[in-house]
């Protein structure tokens, strides 16, 4: 399992990384979202001791990255898909590694098969490579030690959706065999897809975290949607009550749980035509935990009053 | 029985990675992994077989240019340090440089985070190419002395010899790589390993003052007597020893303090 302690990482005045604590739990695909530059690639890459921290700690199974003998082992590792030598081909680059961590060149094979990629594929140079054929390089190359955690900047950036799907599969079948992974990402819908928790990231520091159904109870807002024989005076009454109403297509759009909206219309003896709770979904969540922290946070509408420069 | 019995609820327990029992990457695979790299690209295979083709092209033109009389297996062997002396340094250099344009480094310090291990795998690698040369430069400038060589074409020719020369090939390569290190950028160290050596070395031929410091400071001069065939005396050994601390030891430790502490990105 993987361990961040109060982790912050500044360069010069400005913090990176700031005071960042979260588990990944083996047998559990952790998803690490944000926008771009909210810090995901740097605390990666203080995991696996490229940069040191400049306070707290990671460690991984109980050792810091950089005390691991042939790490490669243990922690498979994707920062960069794009940081391949360009003029090596694919099968050279995963033998080097094999070479490396003293794995027989049968286990290159095995890899290659693994990402679906063909042996004329594996014989081109990594310059000819599409984005998606060297994310699929590199997990293979993450993957050639047989490692039981893996550390995945960004590995969906340039998939097609079948190979999202590929790779969703591969990562929860390893997972289900007691692997750790952590996979960053800043679109949301890959990440709900493949991860059973989630870990938001803002400017350094950490929004939220823990698996869907709880980030939606704890930060999504309970609003319903509802339609009634009688809006104006279902509008009426729920304000009487200090509940925020506004008209939403042929309805209103109300800020309370369903339960509360239905039980104001029965005591009022409103008919209802339509109840329910409002699909506000994941990606308004993220949207809203990581508004003002966003580049284009400014010229969104909505944005909260706390985005002013 | 029932063959799907159900698994005992196994609760996640941290799976702590067992580091006693696992070897850290003997040094030796480092070096082999290196030695790949250098020659698994285009770039660097056609840079070793342009040095194998040069140092037998010069050796051709030396048996067709030089007077019979020269034409000895000492006069062969060091007609090939030319070509390779210009070479090896440009090899020791793409040995570290290339790491850092192409950004492989990220893959290689992920594997081996040691940095120390890896510069000292690099050297290594270095060392090794420069004794294969040398090696290439032997069996060719042989070759040729025994078919073409003047009656008495190995006289006089001795270990010595060959330390001297496998010596001034080794300075190269690792001056190279010290370079390499210290710009940590292909251009950047090729152009400045050919061009301050050679101004340096016209500032020491015009001020006086350096004249006299030269063999101490200025390494190609102090690099003269190994293409005598005389044995060194003590102080021209003190001599190469205290420019090569000038012009390799102090770029090669300054490199790898910066190759310790920069972030690989």
């Amino acid at each position: 399992m993987i361990k961040v302690e109060r982790l912050t990482k500044t360069y010069g005045g400005f913090t990176a990384v700031d005071d960042v604590s979260f588990v990944c739990q083996p047998g559990r695909v952790t998803g690490f979202l944000g926008p771009n530059g909210a810090g995901k690639t740097t605390t990666m890459r203080v995991m696996v001791g490229l940069t040191p921290a400049t306070r707290g700690e990671v460690t991984i199974g109980g050792h810091h990255f950089r005390s691991i003998p042939n790490p490669g082992r243990h922690v498979g590792v994707l920062l960069d898909a794009s940081a391949q030598h360009a003029g090596r081909n694919g099968r050279e680059v995963l033998s080097l590694g094999a070479r490396t961590m003293g794995l027989p060149d049968s286990r290159v094979d095995e890899m290659l098969a693994l990402v679906s990629l063909s042996d004329d594929e594996a014989k081109r140079r990594v310059r000819n490579y599409s984005l998606g054929m060297r994310q699929r390089l590199g997990i293979a190359h993450a993957l050639l030690g047989d490692p039981s955690v893996l550390i995945l900047d960004e590995p969906a950036n340039g998939l097609d959706p079948a190979g999202i799907r590929w790779m969703r599969g591969l990562l929860k079948s390893y997972a289900d065999r007691g692997g750790t992974v952590l996979l960053s990402s800043h679109l949301l819908n890959e990440v709900e897809l493949i991860a059973d928790e989630m870990i938001l990231i803002g400017r350094g520091k950490i929004v939220a975290q823990g698996d869907k159904q709880t980030l939606l109870a704890q930060h999504g807002p309970a609003a319903t949607f509802v339609t009634s024989l009688e809006n104006d005076r279902l509008a009426g009454v729920l304000r009487d009550r200090g509940v925020a109403v506004a008209p939403a297509g042929t309805g209103l759009r109300v800020e309370a749980a369903p339960v509360d909206v239905g039980r104001a219309a029965a005591e009022n003896t409103i008919v209802l035509t339509d109840l329910r709770a409002a699909q506000e979904g994941l990606e308004d969540l993220f949207l809203a935990l990581t508004s003002d922290t966003q580049r284009d946070a400014r010229s969104e509408a909505g944005a909260p009053e706390g985005a002013s420069a | 029985m029932s063959t799907s019995s159900t698994q005992p609820a196994a609760t996640p327990e941290p799976l702590d990675i067992d580091v006693m029992h696992a070897p850290k990457i003997p040094f030796w695979r480092l070096v082999s992994v290196e030695l790949r790299k250098m020659a698994d690209t285009r770039a660097g295979l056609w840079l070793l077989i342009t040095i194998g083709v040069l140092t037998a092209a010069i050796v051709v033109i030396f048996f067709f240019a030089a007077d019979d009389s020269e034409l000895t297996f000492y006069n062969f062997l060091g007609a090939t340090t030319t070509p390779q002396g210009f070479l090896l340094p440009v090899l020791g250099i793409l040995l570290v440089t290339s790491e850092w344009s192409q950004r492989t480094t990220l893959t290689t310090f992920t594997l081996e985070p040691s940095r120390t291990r890896i510069v000292a795998a690099k050297t290594a690698a270095a060392v090794a190419f420069g004794l294969v040369a040398i090696a290439v430069a032997v069996v060719v400038a042989w070759l040729a002395a025994f078919l073409g060589g003047t009656d008495d074409a190995f006289r006089d020719v001795g270990l010595e010899d060959f330390s001297r020369f496998a010596l001034l090939q080794i300075i190269a390569i690792v001056w190279g790589l010290a370079f390499g290190l210290l710009f940590l950028n292909s251009p950047a160290a090729i152009v400045l390993y050919f061009v301050v050596p050679i101004a340096f070395n016209v500032l020491v031929s015009l001020v006086s003052w350096f004249q006299e410091a030269a063999p101490w400071i200025d390494l190609s001069t102090a690099q003269v007597p190994l293409f005598d065939t005389d044995p060194l005396v003590g102080e021209e050994w003190a001599q190469l020893a205290v420019s090569s601390l000038i012009w390799i030891v102090v770029p090669f430790v300054v490199g790898l303090l910066r190759v310790l502490r920069s972030e690989m990105k």
